[in-house]
């Protein structure tokens, strides 16, 4: 008995019992039977039948699909661009402060702690047509009324620019942590050989950030993938699925029309984007990093 | 040092036309919330209330089942995150400080789960529930929440920290793993404890997509979910005011752990991301 007792093999099996069983059956097997589902024609109701490839085959000859996907693409690629852009911006110049650091930084995190609903609630407001705050300060520049999320051509730029507000206190606090990893010689040493301010950012500061930078783009990408609650909220993928992006799609197909293995399709569809492109980031990574431990 | 301070006076200025732009959502929603709802069919929009009043809150209170709502967001998120603590913190101990086999090969399990996006499990979890008859039960807020990969990749950074003394010293008093963990251990992991606990409580707070789907009674609501009712409920004539006293509600809770906690949530962001 004693021996059991000091065994640590019996002990980790004790202490890992709980989450493994957890995560094997809320996560792992979930996720495999997903694909299965993906094969069948399923309405919830009942047992699946498998059809094979047909849900697969459907999807790629339904035009609304290339929207939907060209739209996510759009949508991904806008607001991690943007956010990094201005996130980085955001942290060279919190860097900068001396006080009020915090502060600002607490500001900016804001959105990150609210909830997706309650900040598109928020700016549901703000893109009212006729009250809202948004084009009344486009009317001091001239710009007349828009229907930002009534209008085919502006509403998935309004989920952007909500998106890009949810997240870049969180880019932007990654950043500043991958700027305070940067030692002060290097950047010391690059103001005694004379560097300009812009010399000493572009050509020091940036290249033994890109691992950081690397880092929050990838995370960026997968969240915004991942986006369901601001088109939920603001525009149920209209007007004329202008805000159709996958995951709205995905839980479309699943809950509205119960065509469960059409929406597994989808999910795997999304799960193999993100993986794709966390695979290309990886690889093209040594290019562009030019520093890493 | 003119320069310097040059840049510093741009710095400040910069930021804080950024900070007012963040921070003009929540503006528009403090005043909306405190004013009546005539007020809010006014143009231009208010920045500042003129007229305060609470009836907005009261109203958004008494009218439907708020305190329920409020309620229910708070029984899942606390039992999420305690439960979260003790099943994470329990593994992690393992994973860092005790050998066993296939512990990596577990450990990589765990992880791999941590790359595939939620989306994917939606369909098999929501027919999971339905067969167990959990729809429109805690059970379904809960249960699939107590457990996270993340969790434990947290817990585990901060366990293989701690020096090896620890637990050879409580072995020689005779101490077996089970309390060399609740005794030792698990007191000393606080700081991570912290940060763990406001994580789990505020992406539980803050759910929406797993609630809107296994709930459809309206008591058992969360907030989130409830929120997403009002608007769409009030659609022919929104009621921005009152929307927006509901909203303000629904988000304080997070902002005041937030704020007292900002280190520790700031310090979970960058584990295992930038320190590595």
């Amino acid at each position: 008995m004693k021996k059991v007792i000091n065994n640590d093999t019996f002990w980790a099996f004790i202490f890992i019992f709980p989450s493994l069983l957890g995560i094997l059956i809320f996560n792992f097997i979930p996720t495999l039977s997903s694909f299965y589902i993906s094969f069948t024609k399923w309405n919830l109701l009942g047992n699946p039948q498998f059809v094979g490839f047909k849900n697969y085959i459907s999807l790629f000859s339904d035009p609304l699909f290339y929207k939907v996907l060209y739209q996510t693409f759009i949508f991904v690629f806008c607001t991690v661009f943007i956010e990094v852009i201005l996130s980085i911006f955001i942290a060279v110049l919190l860097n900068s402060l001396i006080i009020g650091k915090t502060f600002f930084r607490t500001i900016y995190f804001l959105p990150v702690i609210t909830s997706m609903i309650a900040g598109s609630i928020l700016w549901n407001w703000i893109f009212d047509p006729a009250y809202g705050f948004l084009n009344y300060f486009l009317s001091f520049i001239g710009i007349e009324k828009i229907s930002w999320l009534a209008d085919e051509n502006w509403a998935l730029f309004s989920i952007i620019l909500v998106s890009i507000w949810k997240n870049i206190g969180y880019s932007t606090v990654l950043i500043v942590a991958g700027l305070q990893t940067i030692p002060n010689e290097c950047i010391e040493a690059s103001k005694i050989d004379g560097a300009s301010k812009y010399q000493t950012f572009f050509k020091i500061v940036l290249p033994l950030l890109s691992p950081t930078i690397f880092m929050v783009t990838i995370v960026s990408f997968i969240n915004s993938f991942q986006t369901f609650d601001s088109v939920y909220i603001l525009t149920s993928g209209g007007p004329k699925n202008s805000t159709n992006i996958m995951v709205y799609w995905l839980y479309k197909n699943a809950f509205e029309y119960y065509n469960m293995g059409k929406a597994s399709a989808i999910a795997y569809v999304l799960f193999f984007i993100i993986l794709l492109f966390t695979l290309i980031q990886w690889n093209i990574r040594k290019k562009w990093v030019f520093y890493e431990k | 040092m003119g320069f310097l301070r040059k840049i510093n006076f741009i710095s400040y200025f910069l930021l804080t036309i950024g900070s007012i732009l963040m921070f003009l959502p929540f503006l528009l929603m403090i005043a909306l919330a405190f004013s009546p709802y005539e007020k809010s069919l006014t143009y231009p929009p208010i920045l500042i209330p003129s007229d305060v009043t609470i009836n907005n809150f009261k109203e958004v209170m008494t009218s439907n089942n708020f305190f329920r709502y409020f309620f229910n967001s708070l029984v899942v998120s606390l039992f999420t995150t305690f439960g979260q603590i003790i099943t994470c913190s329990m593994a992690a101990y393992a994973f860092a400080r005790l050998e066993f086999k296939f512990k990596n090969h577990i450990f990589l399990l765990f992880l791999s789960t941590m790359m595939i996006p939620t989306q994917v499990n939606l369909v098999p979890l929501f027919s999971m529930m339905h067969k167990l008859g959990w729809i429109n039960t805690y059970f379904a807020l809960i249960i699939p929440g107590l457990f996270s990969a993340f969790g434990i990749f947290l817990m585990r950074q901060y366990y293989i920290t701690l020096p090896k003394e620890l637990e050879e010293s409580a072995k020689i008093d005779g101490c077996n793993q089970w309390k060399i963990f609740w005794k030792i251990f698990f007191p000393l992991s606080l700081p991570s404890i912290v940060t763990l606990s406001i994580f789990s409580f505020i992406t539980s707070w803050n759910s929406f997509l797993w609630p809107l789907l296994v709930i459809n009674s309206d008591y058992l609501k969360t907030l989130p979910v409830a929120l997403a009712s009002f608007k769409s409920s009030f659609r022919e004539v929104i009621n921005w005011s009152l929307i927006m006293a509901g909203t303000l509600i629904s988000v304080i809770p997070s902002l005041l752990i937030f704020i007292f906690g900002q280190k520790y949530f700031i310090s979970g962001i960058t584990t295992g991301s930038v320190k590595d």
